[in-house]
């Protein structure tokens, strides 16, 4: 009456390197926040990190005190560095849920060994998005005035407002990612718990792992509420930058007002998400000494969604170029034109390079399991999406219906400081994560050893 | 054995064993010898032991059905309410309650109250956070969380008799069979 079940993952490449327990993935995986040493990289690392927060702090306070007329933006260009920055950050965390909650309802255990440091990029990465509406507002400290509550102006939101969906979008995004991180570290705290010798540690994983005992009963519904919730958080990631898109599309600038975009972001953000976790992804594996878990198959799974979105991506730029003609709309057909030979041209071109041919090389396999390249290739695509979302923001405004009212965007040092700071905050953040939380989930990791499987015998 | 059993209440006996096919026939026999109050522990989800056990099918996707459709209802009459009574305002003729407009928030306020349903439902039914369960009191267990598979029969079960379940525990092929004190 045995139902063998076929191996997990043993038709190709197996997803773990062969040879391991359940004793030595947990171990392995622990120990880098129980017991080994912080390593130099870290210290140095988290020094800069901070040090950049400083900066991003100050750059804030100065902003706060001046007003928002420090930062480049004026009119016609009112959004600048503060919303590329926003949808670009907001991009890099749509991999880590689609990696979590997208590969998990279809089955691709392959991203086990990678989903948690992913979800943990995602909510860091909508941490540093949403700093910048508020930042953008003019007078943040009135930011509650964006949601619905009860007021003695008896005013409401603006609920046709693309904006105000925003809210509901990236906050909504916000508290279902931390939920989705938090819920599948639970059973890994309790066994950080179990594992800690110091009592201090102890104390703290025992009152963050709520007590979790690993009881059939629990585990059972444990997996439903993990199963529920990536069936929830699947639409939402699409949703945030369908919503996020809006923010353009709805308005009638020319190169905004376009259907492309909602399916063209979506793309877009998925691609420099999976670049941004393999940008982290590959000098991480390298350091830890995680090649055994992070294998070349995952890179080269991440490389082929990568190319893949790539490819969408540039369809959408085809579909925006064909628009442009097709609609036989001057403005339009001048934005176009605008973009390839105005004043930021060089935007345009470097964007060319980035996200449509440098990605190209990813269709050889060499290019896809040789890390240093990939990584390489990763930068790339990251530097590009940034330049895409300047592109869509700028060239846009700068140059719209009247001629008189055109004009340039410059970023100044505070804009460069703002951004550069949250580049800063998010290596901290992160560095604080892999320091005292275990980046990959070792209870999952267990179910991918060849003895998980049950065989029932009479 | 018997003894110290007296003097600090019991709550079980908990076998323990090296993988999850023995766990999973072990607690199977369990089941057909006519224990029902037991539960097993494992280091990672195993779908078999559910079944093995007797545990019902959890009512959790029913408590997260009632928390989209919660977040849906309160998302919508929530902007009705805006719209049309409390600050109706005209915007370019547009109807009053311009539903196409609402769907976005109505969207992310499903998704908001079923996900704090799924983890709070997930959490109340397993009644954590529990501070205090005499389960961590069995020797070894702190491995539950690493490699090793227990299963553990309460004292409050009606067919519990210490020596006799100790000894059925033992023919089920557990390394090491002990005493959990409440």
């Amino acid at each position: 009456m045995s139902t063998p079940k076929p191996k997990r993952g043993s038709e190709r490449v197996p997803i773990i390197e062969p040879g391991h327990t359940f004793a030595s993935v947990t171990d392995q995986i622990s120990k880098i926040v129980l017991t080994r040493r912080t390593p130099r990289f870290w210290t140095v690392g988290f020094l800069i990190g901070a040090s950049l927060t400083m900066l991003m702090l100050w750059a804030i306070g100065v902003l706060f005190l001046k007003g928002i007329g420090v930062w480049g933006v004026n009119v016609p260009v009112g959004w600048g560095f503060a919303i590329i920055n926003f949808v670009w950050w907001i991009g890099i965390g749509h991999a880590g849920t689609l990696i979590s909650a997208i590969l998990l309802l279809l089955r691709q255990e392959w991203r086990t060994s990678i989903n948690r440091f992913a979800e943990a990029m995602t909510l860091f990465a909508v941490a540093q998005a949403g700093l910048y509406p508020v930042l953008h507002l003019g007078r943040p400290w009135l930011a509650y005035w964006l949601l619905p509550y009860p007021n003695t102006m008896a005013l409401w939101p603006q609920w046709r407002s693309p904006l105000v969906w925003d809210v509901f979008a990236i906050s909504t995004y916000a508290t279902v990612s931390l939920l989705f991180w938090y819920v599948g570290l639970i059973p890994d705290l309790a066994t950080l718990r179990d594992r800690a010798r110091r009592k201090g540690a102890q104390i703290i994983y025992g009152m963050l792992a709520m007590g979790w005992r690993g009881s059939a009963m629990h585990w059972h519904r444990y997996e439903t509420a993990y199963l529920l919730l990536a069936g929830i958080a699947t639409p939402l990631v699409v949703s945030v930058h369908t919503v996020v898109s809006f923010d353009f599309s709805i308005g009638i600038i020319p190169g905004w007002h376009s259907t492309i975009f909602p399916p063209y972001f979506v793309a877009g953000a998925i691609y420099g998400g999976f670049a941004m976790v393999l940008t982290i992804a590959i000098p991480l594996r390298k350091v830890y000494g995680l090649e055994d878990f992070v294998t070349l198959r995952h890179l080269d799974n991440m490389a082929k969604v990568m190319l893949a979105t790539g490819l969408i991506v540039g369809y959408g730029y085809m579909i925006e170029a064909f628009m442009s003609w097709y609609s036989g709309n001057p403005y339009e057909k001048y934005m176009f034109w605008n973009r390839l030979t105005g004043p930021y041209w060089f935007i345009f071109w470097s964007l060319m390079l980035c996200n449509i041919l440098a990605p190209q090389t990813l269709w050889w396999k060499t290019v896809r399991t040789n890390p240093l390249s990939l990584w390489i290739v990763a930068i790339i695509v990251n530097i590009g999406m940034w330049l895409e979302r300047f592109l869509i923001v700028v060239t846009s405004l700068h140059r719209d219906f009247l001629p008189s009212s055109w004009g340039m965007y410059v970023p100044t040092k505070y804009d460069w400081a703002t951004y550069v700071g949250t580049l800063g905050f998010f290596l901290a953040l992160f560095l604080l994560f892999i320091r005292f939380l275990p980046m990959i989930s070792i209870f999952e990791m267990r179910t991918l050893v060849p003895e998980a499987d049950v065989r029932r015998e009479p | 054995m018997s003894e110290r059993a007296e003097r600090v209440p019991l709550y079980g006996l908990i076998a323990e064993f090296e993988n999850p096919n023995e766990l999973v026939v072990a607690a199977g026999r369990a089941r057909e010898a006519g224990y029902r109050k037991m539960d097993a522990y494992t280091p990672y989800p195993i779908h078999e032991l559910t079944d093995a056990l007797g545990h019902p099918r959890t009512k959790l996707p029913l408590i997260v059905l009632c928390g989209g459709i919660i977040g849906c209802a309160t998302a919508l009459l929530m902007q009705w309410f805006a719209t049309t009574v409390h600050y109706p305002i005209n915007v370019g003729g547009r109807p009053l309650a311009s539903w196409p407009s609402f769907i976005p928030v109505t969207f992310e306020l499903t998704v908001l109250f079923s996900a704090l349903a799924a983890v709070l439902g997930m959490l109340a039914l397993n009644g954590l956070p529990m501070p205090y369960h005499p389960i961590f009191n069995a020797p070894r267990f702190a491995l539950a969380s690493r490699d090793r598979f227990f299963l553990c029969i309460e004292a409050k079960d009606p067919l519990f008799e210490l020596e006799k379940t100790s000894r059925f525990l033992s023919t089920l092929g557990a390394r090491v069979v002990s005493e959990v004190e409440e």
